[in-house]
């Protein structure tokens, strides 16, 4: 090959790269709401989404500097591929390889989330990561160490100055960023949102899948987000740590083994299922409620049918659930390169 | 005439000389412009000891022998009356600190109060929930939730502070992992955010005429100074027993606790 054949393709390879900047580059709306999701619960207000904003988030959700040994960031345990969660973990790992008690929720539709975790412990996106941070099994550090780190490593104070004004790296400004990436991270294309756009259809499978959804499934997985963000006992049994979920948090004994409801949008990425992981698929899922729901003092009433507990649901309906809920999975969601680790 | 001459000058100059001795007492008027510094001393103690950090020996009324290794609590929302009810209260910004028994600084806490008798003084033990529940930005200082777990003073997996954090040593705890035989008394709970649960603020007042009134004016500093007696956490409307207690955090039980804690502050004397 010619030196000028060298060259052409050098400067060919640069205006492809400069092209796929600019576009990505303009890319960057901000936060909008899907026309078909209600307001979002997260105060915008407070934390104005700017492109410095977000990509300083994205760069300390992927910083294993949060972690005490620097081993751990954030996207350790919430896998962009599994919708943000940790894919095939019942319960997670976290520093050092120890275990948590919970499995890891996927970090979707977080803007609409009036509470977080399994217990709802937490009601602020801002204060969530002070958590996994703090946490001796996930990453064991404190965030005054953490923002000791951020200040004396490249290139984060001229993030924090782009995104803020000034190079100061202060807690509320770590998660404010951290919050931008979060609430920016909106799963709205699945096939399901696409036919409420009345830009697809279902299937005769998906159509009557959904029928079923709406008369079995929908006083508590709400459409459009597919959880009405509720504290519900599903008849699943303390596991061996007696988790009394939601109880720990109000300490009123009504809520002792209630845990929030998860949305049932991405399933096909986030098994395993349930507060603990301890269900591995979703045939697994409904044949909790039909036949194995436990009776217990908090058992949500839904799941009383004058004694007989449980979903009454055949096998045929079961297949027609599963079409319907392969719809709420949202391929672009998962594979969204502004999302990616990469991308930074 | 002399005489009369030295006799009136005797008189003169002692009346200068009394008139210098004795402090303008009249009180400014309570909405006055001016501010002075207030400061409110938290001396902490056990029963009729000193608190000594680690070295001390102390006994509770379950006659459970205990040493202190950590104390610190939150005091907020503080305001003054004086002898009219007059209330000041000072700017809620400015209005949160932490007593450590490690920081001899942070036990004198100053404020601003415009320049006044005070015959009274109110804060909170602990942290209101308005600000338990403001956006991040709005908490800065001691209220920033980036505390280590020793010193920090934060619940981040049930979003809220601790209001009173004591740990100690008594051989009637059972043995920690770390070895030692630790109590460990983390007091908080706000009243929940999005459902109603225990509330452990608790708000004190303090009458200060019988122990003197604070004189505050912009020459000098009044000082309150407040004993904070750590015995009457365990001895109180409930006997607290360390034995059959030794971590109390976030329960039913830490609201007996702080029912008891909340008679812990004494007004000793003022220094004016």
């Amino acid at each position: 090959m010619h030196r000028i054949h060298w060259i052409i393709v050098i400067v060919f390879g640069l205006f492809l790269i400069a092209c796929s900047r600019a576009s990505e580059i303009a890319a960057f709306t901000g936060f909008s709401k899907p026309p078909h999701f209600p307001a979002a619960a997260y105060r915008l207000e407070n934390n104005l989404i700017t492109q410095e904003g977000f990509e300083l988030g994205r760069k300390l959700f992927y910083e294993p500097r949060l972690s005490r040994n620097n081993t751990v960031s954030c996207g350790f345990c919430h896998l962009q591929a599994s919708a943000f969660t940790h894919h095939g973990h019942d319960v997670s790992h976290g520093i050092d390889d120890r275990l948590g008690s919970r499995n890891s929720p996927p970090i979707m539709n977080l803007a609409w989330n009036t509470t977080f975790m399994w217990d709802g412990g937490v009601f602020d996106l801002d204060l969530q990561p002070v958590v996994p941070i703090t946490n001796p099994v996930e990453m064991d550090e404190t965030v005054e160490n953490v923002l000791i780190k951020l200040r004396n490593t490249a290139p984060y104070p001229e993030m924090f100055r782009k995104a803020f004004g000034t190079t100061e790296i202060t807690t509320a400004r770590m998660m404010k960023a951290l919050s931008q990436f979060m609430v920016m991270l909106v799963t709205d294309q699945s096939k399901y949102d696409s036919v409420t756009r009345g830009q697809a259809t279902f299937t005769e499978q998906e159509q009557r899948g959904y029928t079923l959804y709406s008369q079995k499934c929908s006083s508590c997985h709400r459409e459009p987000l597919f959880t009405d963000q509720s504290f519900r006992n599903n008849g699943i049994g303390a596991g061996p740590n007696n988790d009394q979920g939601r109880y720990d948090a109000t300490l009123r004994p009504e809520d002792r083994y209630k845990f929030k409801v998860p949305s049932l949008r991405n399933l096909a990425y986030t098994a395993p299922y349930m507060h603990d992981g301890r269900l591995y698929t979703l045939s697994g899922v409904l044949k909790h409620y039909k036949e194995e729901v436990q009776p217990s003092a908090t058992l949500d009433p839904l799941l009383n049918n004058n004694g007989r507990l449980g979903i009454p649901l055949t096998e045929a309906e079961q297949e027609l659930l599963l079409a319907f809920l392969n719809t709420l999975n949202d391929r672009i969601f998962v594979t969204d390169k502004r999302f990616s680790e990469e991308a930074q | 005439m002399k005489t009369f001459n030295h006799l009136f000058f005797l008189a003169f100059i002692t009346i200068i000389g009394l008139n210098a001795c004795s402090k303008d007492d009249t009180p400014p008027a309570p909405d006055g412009q001016e501010k002075a510094v207030l400061s409110i001393q938290f001396d902490n103690i056990v029963g009729d000891k000193n608190l000594q950090l680690n070295t001390g020996v102390y006994k509770n009324a379950a006659g459970e022998e205990f040493k202190i290794s950590l104390l610190r609590y939150f005091i907020s929302n503080i305001s003054v009356k004086n002898s009219t009810g007059s209330e000041y209260v000072i700017p809620q910004d400015s209005s949160y600190f932490i007593v450590a028994e490690s920081d001899p600084a942070s036990q004198f806490i100053k404020v601003n109060v415009p320049a006044g008798d005070y015959h009274s003084l109110s804060f909170t033990l602990g942290v209101d929930s308005l600000r338990s529940t403001m956006d991040i930005s709005k908490r800065t200082g001691v209220l920033d939730p980036s505390g280590g777990m020793e010193d920090g003073m934060y619940w981040g997996w049930n979003s809220g502070y601790i209001f009173f954090k004591m740990e100690g040593i008594s051989s009637v705890a059972p043995l920690d992992p770390s070895g030692q035989n630790k109590f460990r008394y983390h007091i908080g709970g706000f009243g929940g955010y999005s459902a109603p649960t225990l509330n452990n603020i608790r708000k004190i007042t303090i009458d200060l005429t019988a122990g003197g009134i604070a004189k505050v004016r912009s020459d000098r500093q009044a000082n309150i100074h407040l004993m904070t007696d750590i015995l009457k956490l365990f001895n109180g409307a409930t006997t607290v027993s360390i034995a059959a207690n030794p971590t109390v955090m976030f329960s039913d039980f830490s609201v007996l606790v702080a029912d008891n804690y909340v008679n812990m502050f004494r007004h000793d004397h003022t220094e004016n």
